[in-house]
């Protein structure tokens, strides 16, 4: 009989091990799953993870893997510092949403203006709009001490809300026809977050979330408040007796994870969205949930877990459409990561005991 | 050297793609793109749009070759699964919803020897971009009358999914059939904000029943709207929407607007086969087949089935048109002058209600 036994401490294998496990389990298990669909599950598999980077059509998809990994990157790692303090924004996807649209009417306020310090001024204005959104459960929950899940999560729909109203009212193309949408920033270079280098697909925003994760990095490792942040979560107590207000790092958590969002949010519309329409966020903020633990938290690690997830979504597209596989599946396939991440994790804290023989 | 080999497939890879072939001569076999914004299994409008693909693989079989993506968000990704196509050596495209058309065109630019066709769109920025639409609301005129005839509240419901022209041109058809054969009739509008979203769509509905509404017409892509009026113990009845919707036959579904997408598929891709392809905006309607109305059941006594297929025929002989004068704004102020037939321009660009719609559009 196998049974579960804690660890005295974390273990330090498991703790890297977990990510690589997971993806191969992954692999198994899906590769069960289409084979059990009728396709050949290696070539599903190497559709998906080697294809985008090495295929016949690499040299489009290993820039679309930054356009896609940006902002999980960006968002992830500002979740990652609160996740870390135990602070729980799971609203990024309305941050993100808010960021874009105060960006964005920065940007067309000014329409059709050119000047070099409009884009300057619509990034600070996105963070801005995301770190906003993010204060409202910050306040409540300092003031008031209500739960930041249940509020962040809630504010996501009222930024849908919001997001409507923007495209079919305050920020509609008045040359759209009637049709729902704003302008397009394609056609407005002095707001527009064009690619620096096509090839990488790297956009501001790309630049944005790489820079991000070493300065995240460096205030983890370096900084007083990095030291805070691990202190609170790992022990809330001795956090009290140090003398760390945890109002304070409520405050500063939420609204660095918000601005970032927001950020992202900006990078998405001025760029590879290019305008503000109804559906205009596509879930960037709940997957960089994923992504932040898979990255273990850590902003290094996030960064290689931004890569991966967009490999399994442009590899799970080309999967999708060159081989006929339903998109259904391809959600499975990427549900089944965060399943087995969160399964195998337990072998970080615990372990596995042969129950006979071995005493209590 | 592995380096090497890779660029230099890929640079075949693009150059193909780009050169494509010569359309001029026709070609021997094509390959048929599809990109969809719901799955396949919607029951409604994207499941239409995939029997179209499978009637024009059963048309002309080997020489045509099917691809297609399911539940494509509209925006950056529309255009990277375009490009992927259009790379993948796919000779025409078809964007099936309204929201690609700025990824349609974008894509469009980058290779002019593939095809692109987007429907209901109104930008064709480059040659090589056709747009395709159907009178959805000549159909609509028909489950109006019907809606005005059955209603025994005298109110009748529109689920409508985005405040386009497309939608609102199909809530002015409605009603202005129903107030034509019921001048008591009153309708509301409830928006759902999307395009394919059972639970929501099956709210939108319940809001309706709960309004006293015994007549629904949706504008979304599933049948949960259906689903919800079925609880109602026949109370309430409804119609299939973008697709016949047949197994709601013996519940609420009294009639349906069918999409027949197969026909133009056929024509465009047998155009690319035999060389005769060119850059065109379709809108076809009843009278072109685009638009069938589905049987009309039992449900509804056999006058007011004889009516609405008379409707049905004389829009498609063309001696009725659904928006004939005289008819106002909603603010009062004049339209349509007495027999005066709605201009298409009118209709693709159209933001107002008819007057005696309560409510406003999302603005």
């Amino acid at each position: 009989m196998l049974r579960l036994e804690k660890r005295p401490t974390p273990s330090r294998f498991w703790l890297y091990a977990t990510p690589p496990a997971a993806v191969i389990l992954t692999m198994i298990a899906g590769g069960t799953l289409f084979a059990a669909m009728g396709k050949a599950p290696l070539e599903v598999i190497r559709t998906i993870f080697w294809d985008p980077i090495f295929g016949e059509f690499a040299f489009y998809l290993r820039g679309q893997l930054l356009v896609k990994a940006g902002p999980l990157i960006l968002i992830a790692i500002g979740l990652a510092l609160g996740f870390r303090a135990g602070i729980w924004n799971i609203g990024a996807e309305g941050q993100y949403i808010m960021g874009a649209i105060f960006g964005a009417s920065v940007g067309l306020a000014v329409f059709p203006t050119e000047s070099r310090w409009i884009f300057s001024v619509m990034v600070v204005s996105g963070a801005f709009g995301g770190w906003v959104w993010a204060m409202i459960p910050a306040i409540l929950k300092t003031r008031f001490n209500t739960n930041e899940i249940l509020v962040s999560l809630m504010l996501v729909y009222v930024a849908e809300t919001i997001l409507a109203k923007a495209s079919t009212g305050f920020l509609k193309n008045p040359e759209g026809m009637g049709f729902p949408g704003s302008r397009n920033f394609s056609s407005y270079p002095a707001a527009r977050n064009d690619f620096i280098y096509e090839p990488l697909g790297l956009h501001w925003g790309g630049v944005a979330a790489l820079v991000t994760a070493v300065l995240a990095f460096i205030l983890l490792t370096r900084h007083q408040v990095g030291f805070q942040i691990r202190l609170a979560g790992q022990a809330p107590r001795a956090a009290r007796f140090h003398g760390i207000n945890p109002a304070r790092l409520v405050v500063l958590c939420m609204g660095i994870s918000g601005a970032l969002a927001g950020m992202a949010g900006l990078f998405e519309v001025t760029g590879p969205a290019g305008q503000i329409s109804i559906d205009f966020n596509t879930g960037y903020g709940f997957t960089a949930i994923i992504v932040a633990f898979l990255g273990r938290l850590n902003p290094l690690g996030i960064v290689l877990a931004g890569f991966l997830m967009a490999l399994t979504y442009v590899g799970g597209e080309m999967a999708s459409t060159n081989l006929g596989l339903p998109d259904a599946a391809i959600q499975v396939f990427q549900g089944m990561l965060l399943f087995f991440l969160l399964a195998v994790d337990v072998l970080t804290n615990y372990r596995f005991r042969l129950a006979v023989g071995a005493r209590a | 050297m592995k380096r090497r080999n890779l660029l230099a497939t890929a640079a075949m890879g693009l150059s193909l793609a780009l050169t494509g072939g010569a359309f001029a001569q026709g070609l021997d076999k094509v390959k048929a793109c599809f990109v969809y914004v719901g799955p396949i299994g919607d029951g409604g409008w994207t499941y239409q749009h995939h029997q179209g693909a499978m009637a024009l693989k059963e048309k002309f079989g080997d020489k045509v070759e099917i691809q297609y993506q399911e539940s494509v968000p509209e925006g950056a990704d529309a255009e990277r699964v375009l490009t992927q196509m259009a790379l993948g050596g796919c000779n025409i495209i078809f964007t099936t919803s309204f929201g690609y058309m700025d990824a349609t065109n974008a894509v469009a630019a980058k290779f002019p020897n593939v095809k692109f066709e987007h429907a209901t769109g109104f930008r064709r920025d480059y040659p090589n971009v056709s747009t395709y639409n159907a009178r959805f609301y000549e159909g609509r005129a028909v489950e109006g009358l019907i809606a005005g005839r059955m209603t025994k509240s005298n109110k009748i419901g529109y689920i409508g999914s985005f405040p386009i022209p497309e939608v609102i041109m199909g809530i002015n058809s409605y009603y202005l059939s129903a107030k034509k054969v019921n001048p008591n009739v009153e309708l509301s509008v409830v928006w759902a904000f999307t395009w394919f979203d059972p639970a929501k769509e099956a709210d939108a509905a319940k809001a309706l029943i709960d309004q006293g509404v015994d007549v629904i017409a949706s504008h979304t892509d599933s049948t949960a709207p259906l689903a919800e009026a079925a609880k109602t113990d026949g109370k309430v009845i409804g119609f299939g929407q973008a697709s016949d919707m047949a197994e709601y036959k013996d519940g609420p579904r009294v009639t349906s607007i069918i999409d027949n997408w197969g026909p133009y598929y056929i024509e465009r891709v047998g155009a690319l086969l035999d060389g005769t392809y060119e850059q065109k905006d379709t809108w076809a309607g009843i009278a072109g087949g685009e638009v069938l109305i589905g049987e009309i059941t039992d449900k509804v006594p056999a006058d007011v089935k004889a009516e609405a297929e008379a409707l049905r025929d004389s829009i498609a002989a063309g001696t009725y048109h659904p928006f004939t004068g005289p008819i106002n704004k909603q603010d009062g102020s004049p339209w349509l002058a007495e027999g005066q037939v709605a201009p298409d321009a009118d209709l693709l660009g159209m933001n107002f209600y008819v007057e005696g719609i309560v409510g406003d559009i999302p603005q």
